[in-house]
């Protein structure tokens, strides 16, 4: 389908206003009257809170002081599970969280208030690694420590082993990795004289934040306003982490009768807010002796921190993402999430998928290395193909093109004669070389039955200054939310890119849409505003102002006439799910996403073995995502992700110690800088899907899957070390290069438990 | 403490303030003077978001004390545009796509035209050593780096 | 940001004479300040102790570098853009503008300055193992004059100098002596930009024939100071070129440091990391 709006790289709607210093961010606002507020924060992972005072030499008369006991409504940051407090009452569960709020007219008289604050604690035991929380010892969380568990079976897995000529096992883990959005967390609260309460904030789920406050407060929902400040940045941080924020800023509003601003510092942000879940994966895989695979018994486990927040539905992306873009004959996967006492980990892109998908490519080199097959070759023998089922049992019906992906990935990076090149580079160089591939999927929107359960609003309107706005509770945080969607309602109405605006994102105006979250905005969102945009179209037809052949003046002519005579001119549409969508939740069995992204990943390395530091010199990326909406954008999202998982593998370590983050600084947390990062290849494929929006399907959280898996092949077989831990650091690679010969632990044949009988 | 007067010019624009010696030079420009565009994103001189020009040099304002920028000529992203449009730099990251989700971009956009300003011909090790205290989280630096050399293709 | 602007204060008497006569008149009161590229993290922390400061920014008898022939001195208030700039480093001292363009970002080298990375003392430091094997002197002020002190015998322990409390550097001198000396220098950080170093060696070698004749070696945080490695570079003089050679310098080089493990590396990875960039340093005077 030819088309004018979409598919061409028209300028950032609100890029004038970022490149110009204009965008306002929450920090860049002010209100008559304004203070500012802080947060007192536990100490110690877990304990009794027995008493708290307050220190010498501070005016505590001047401040407006908040505990668990000012909370109106209930004290919970309403999520799923409801178990998080929003300010700690008797207990604490983790470091940094929160006990008690503060403000004052001088932001500056906080940081030595908030030091006076004296907690008195009688700790108690806790538990900081996903083994000692499942060795049930010491219970900390519900009954069990498991926040979420799940199942996914596919054919007969039992039965399958006796069938291999191989049987390949591995454990995998993953850290925990900070989003680091340049602009830290941040809110305005204003409660107003007649008992109405006004968030301004960062966020990506006005909604969420929206929900929260109502169970906080107590207030009547249509008391409760929320509205999306320009946002620097979120990638998951700002999912559920602005609900916490905005109680705690409206808590402190509602007792002084002032508006009030909280900003966390870069230090305050990185210990105290969500992060990516660590992970350990355990693969046990059949493979026949033409390298087929044949089963995969896989144990996946995530850390999920001290409350349950959003681990179950990272916990369910991650099952189903497990067992990769494969035909798996039979497939199981035991997930569990588990509790700890971190300050709780949360959603950040991928959202469970990077860390099974790390493993789970990891892992088919390793048993492509064990049954003697190139890893390029042990993937094409098992990619999906159109018309074959999914770990899940979803048949997908769409042509994937993995094969000519691969093909086209291996050209591209001159694979195999690098592979031959680098082998014998390496007998003698102290620079060795290695290159790696990942093969990968991403699912768009909700899983299962999550979008019609969301049951998307979308609008479109016609403004009295003669053009089309968009009503949405999507949001913009760089990804480009605000110009693909006017982008789409351009499109479909016959108008130019520069007709389109986009209303305000505020839970009193804009329709619930959804979060902006799950890499739904383009291909679902997307969608409705198409549908809503013919709506459009179609009541100026039965109206009679407008004509068929109409035009784009004539349009908006119409639009103005209809105003003129009924008042407004307003579309709205709702998501429609596909038909034959089935997803049984007991099973995890079924259609678990309307369609999915496939991507191939191949990056070049050099281990320097004086440092032990890691290069990329190249990085290709090839993913299928339906249709570019935006040349520029989709690139751009890509380039982002990938500097992201090259974070992921190689730089970006989170120090723990007894709970807490204890790097928590931009000098010690360390993410690639402009210095860091190779050129980034990106090349589009285009299998349109027919519900998406012009064909479009996700494309945010794919970028993130593919790289570190793909980075940590290419060590591997730079060095010959079978690493399966990441972020992979110099020290790492030191400790294994230089290990004693009577530790073969990290040896490559030591990860082969058995070979199987024929 | 008493506060003291300091006076300098921005954008053009001169300006006294009364202001502690030690209130940092972000700070000043952000609630003083309401100059907004320049951010803080880390508050330790790393990310970049804060970067000015101070008599011509590019620095980082939040670790600067204003009493230090006494007789200083600062730059600051609002400066950029003139009467005439955006500035080259500014029309180079609208092109190429160089600004996601915006909040590096004031410093980052100071850092190029910084760097242009030396280097008006930069070589990719020169744009990325130019830039290397910049940090951004949402582009992997790729399109930053084509605003960059198009901006420097065009001055020429 | 976690200090309180209303309790400091910041004074800039704008000339050298004038801040000398302050510190002689309130010794140990007020802490210099220069470019403010360590204090003011410090500050945004919450974590500077001291409430009195005096700016040393801009002054211009600090911040020249001037050639008398004898030696190169080089105002304790020059930046790292100024150490990059400036020919006669580059040609006598391409340590030094090296380890200048290490250090930070643009940013931060256009506000840091050479005198204030000694006085903070950080055993990570980049541009410290340049002056050691450059054997730097430093010109020390006050009213009661200037002395020199060398280099190597400035830092007495972790962030300890033998400053004085009514002293600041004046400058730092340096003798053009190494145009035929091989130097080296690396540093190894967390990333290409932007890194503290995890280590940092800086060597000078004149070499005749197979035979080293005289060397200078200066490593960076592996120890709470930087350390001169005296034992390491007496193995090395004036023995034949060789394998064992290159052996006999590692041990040596691991009897004179004392790594740690800190949030960004082990000591076992510095330790034989920095045995490495030895190893290169060495293959490299007679490849």
């Amino acid at each position: 389908m030819q088309t004018r709006v979409v598919g061409v790289s028209v300028p950032r709607k609100e890029g004038v206003a970022k490149l110009t210093g204009q965008a306002r961010y929450i920090d860049d606002l002010s209100l008559p009257g304004m203070i500012f507020g802080a947060t007192v924060r536990s100490s110690i992972a877990r304990g009794a809170i027995e008493d708290i005072k307050f220190g010498e030499g501070i005016p505590w008369h001047e401040f407006t002081i908040v505990t668990a006991k000012d909370i109106p409504g209930r004290n919970v940051v309403a999520l799923i599970v409801d178990d998080q407090p929003c300010l700690a009452d008797g207990m604490v569960n983790h470091p940094e969280e929160p006990i008690l709020l503060l403000a004052h007219p001088d932001r500056h008289a906080l940081p030595a208030a908030v030091a006076a604050v004296e907690i008195c604690y009688k700790p108690a035991p806790s538990i900081h690694s996903i083994e000692e929380s499942e060795r049930r010892e010491l219970i900390i969380w519900g009954k069990d420590n498991m926040f979420k568990s799940y199942r996914m079976e596919k054919g007969d897995v039992d039965n399958a082993w006796k069938n291999a000529a191989w049987i390949v096992e591995g454990e995998y883990s993953t850290g925990a990795q900070e989003q680091l959005y340049i602009e830290p967390n941040g809110v305005i609260a204003q409660a107003g004289p007649t008992g109405g309460l006004t968030v301004w904030g960062s966020m990506q789920c006005p909604f969420y934040v929206h929900k929260a406050l109502v169970a906080l407060t107590g207030l009547p929902p249509e008391s409760v306003r929320v509205i999306q400040a320009e946002t620097g940045g979120a990638f998951g941080g700002k999912e559920e982490y602005p609900s916490m924020l905005a109680g705690h800023a409206s808590l402190l509003a509602m007792k002084s009768g002032r508006p009030v601003k909280m900003i966390y510092d870069r230090m305050e942000d990185m210990a105290a807010t969500t992060k990516r879940h660590p992970s350990r994966t355990r693969h046990r895989t059949a493979v026949s002796a033409d390298g087929k695979l044949l089963a995969a018994e896989i144990d996946f486990a995530t850390d999920g921190g001290a409350y349950a927040t959003l681990s179950s539905t990272v916990l369910s992306r991650g099952t189903i993402h497990a067992g990769g873009p494969y035909l798996w004959p039979n497939i199981r996967v035991h997930a569990k999430a588990y509790a700890t006492n971190t300050p709780p980990h949360g959603a950040f892109r991928g959202f469970g998928a990077p860390q099974s998908l790390f493993a789970l490519e990891r892992h088919m080199d390793v048993v492509a290395k064990a049954i003697g097959m190139a890893p390029d070759e042990f993937r094409r023998r098992n990619l999906l193909h159109q018309g074959m089922a999914t770990a899940t049992n979803q048949i997908i019906h769409d042509e994937i093109v993995l094969d000519q992906m691969l093909e086209r990935a291996l050209e591209l990076t001159g694979y195999h004669a690098k592979v031959n090149q680098f082998a014998e580079h390496n007998l003698t160089s102290t620079h060795k070389k290695g290159i790696g591939m990942a093969a990968f999927l991403h699912g768009a929107g909700f899983t299962g039955s999550g979008e019609r359960y969301l049951n998307a609003l979308v609008g479109v309107e016609a403004t009295a200054a003669g053009g089309v706005r968009v009503l949405v509770s999507s949001t913009e945080y760089g990804q480009g939310t605000n110009t693909i969607l006017c982008q789409i309602a351009a499109e479909t109405l016959g108008l130019e890119y520069d007709d389109i605006s986009m209303a305000p994102v505020d839970t009193s105006t804009s329709p619930n849409s959804g979060p902006t979250v799950a890499s739904r905005t383009a291909m679902i969102i997307g969608k409705i505003v198409q549908t809503a945009a013919m709506k459009m179209r179609q009541t100026l037809l039965d109206s009679g102002l407008l004509e068929p052949s109409a035009g784009r003046e004539q349009f908006l002519a119409a639009c103005q006439a209809y105003r003129k005579q009924f008042g407004e001119l307003q579309s709205f549409s709702r998501y429609e799910a596909a038909p034959n969508i089935f997803w049984n939740d007991e099973l995890y069995s079924g259609e678990a996403y309307g369609a999915y992204a496939w991507a191939v990943y191949v990056a070049e390395v050099t281990v320097d073995t004086s440092t032990y530091s890691v290069t990329i010199d190249d990085f290709v990326a090839l993913q299928e995502i339906g249709k570019v909406i935006h040349p520029i954008l989709a690139a751009g999202q890509i380039e982002g992700g990938v500097a992201q998982g090259i974070g992921y593998a190689l730089y970006e370590k989170v120090v723990w110690k007894d709970g807490r983050m204890i790097n928590n600084q931009m000098t010690n947390y360390i993410m690639p800088t402009a210095e860091d990062l190779p050129p980034i290849r990106v090349f589009f494929e285009e299998v349109p899907y027919q519900h998406g929006a012009y064909g479009a399907k996700g494309i945010g959280e794919l970028p993130m899957d593919g790289p570190a898996p793909a980075i940590i092949n290419a060590v591997v077989q730079a060095t010959g070390i079978n690493f399966t831990s990441i972020p992979l650091l110099p020290e790492d690679i030191f400790r294994a290069m230089t290990a004693e010969p009577e530790r073969p632990a990290e040896s490559l044949e030591s990860a082969l438990a058995a070979e199987g009988s024929q | 403490m008493s506060k003291r007067e300091v006076s300098f010019t921005v954008n053009g624009a001169a300006h006294t303030v009364l202001v502690y010696p030690m209130e940092r030079l972000l700070d000043v420009l952000r609630c003083e003077l309401g100059l907004t565009g320049t951010k803080e994103g880390c508050g330790e001189g790393e990310c970049g978001s804060c970067s000015v020009l101070m008599n011509g040099e590019l620095v980082n304002s939040c670790l600067v004390p204003v009493l230090q920028a006494e007789g200083a000529t600062i730059g600051t992203i609002e400066g950029l545009a003139g009467a005439s449009g955006l500035h080259p730099v500014q029309q180079a990251f609208l092109k190429c796509g160089g600004a996601q989700c915006g909040i590096c971009t004031p410093g980052m956009v100071m850092a190029t035209v910084h760097l242009l300003g030396h280097t008006p011909a930069p070589t990719m090790e020169q744009v990325r050593e130019g830039l290397g205290g910049n940090l951004c989280r949402c582009t992997g630096y790729t399109r930053i780096f084509d605003a960059v050399l198009e901006a420097a293709g065009r001055q020429k | 940001m976690r200090a309180r602007p209303s309790e400091y204060e910041l004074v800039a008497p704008g000339s050298l004479p004038a801040v000398l006569a302050l510190l002689a008149g309130e010794p140990g009161s007020w802490m210099p300040i220069a470019g403010g590229t360590e204090l003011m993290v410090q500050y945004g922390a919450g974590k500077l102790g001291a409430r009195k400061l005096v700016s040393l920014w801009g002054l211009p008898e600090l911040r020249s570098i001037e050639s008398t022939g004898e030696e190169v001195l080089i105002g304790a208030g020059c930046t790292y853009t100024d150490l990059r700039n400036d020919a006669v480093v580059a040609r006598e001292f391409p340590l030094l503008g090296r380890a200048a363009s290490w250090t930070g970002s643009i940013a931060n080298q256009n506000r840091g300055t050479l005198g204030g990375n000694i006085v903070n003392g950080s055993p990570a430091a980049d541009s410290l193992p340049a002056l050691m094997v450059y054997e730097a002197e430093l010109l020390l002020a006050s009213v009661r004059g200037t002395r020199r002190v060398a280099y190597v015998e400035f830092h007495t322990g972790y962030k300890q100098t033998r400053l004085a409390p009514d002293e600041i550097i004046r400058a730092i001198a340096l003798r053009p002596q190494f145009a035929a000396y091989h130097a080296y220098s690396r540093k190894v950080g967390t990333r290409n930009a932007q890194a503290i170093a995890k280590l940092c060696l800086a060597g000078l070698a004149k070499t005749s024939g197979n035979q080293i004749e005289d060397v200078r070696l200066a490593i960076g945080s592996m120890a709470v100071t930087p350390v001169r490695l005296r034992r390491t570079e007496e193995i090395l003089l004036g023995r034949p070129w060789g394998g064992a050679l290159i052996s006999e310098a590692r041990q040596a080089l691991e009897t004179e440091v004392a790594p740690i493990d800190d949030i960004r590396s082990s000591a076992l990875y510095r330790l034989h990391v920095a045995g490495n960039l030895l190893q290169e340093f060495l293959e490299g005077l007679f490849a």
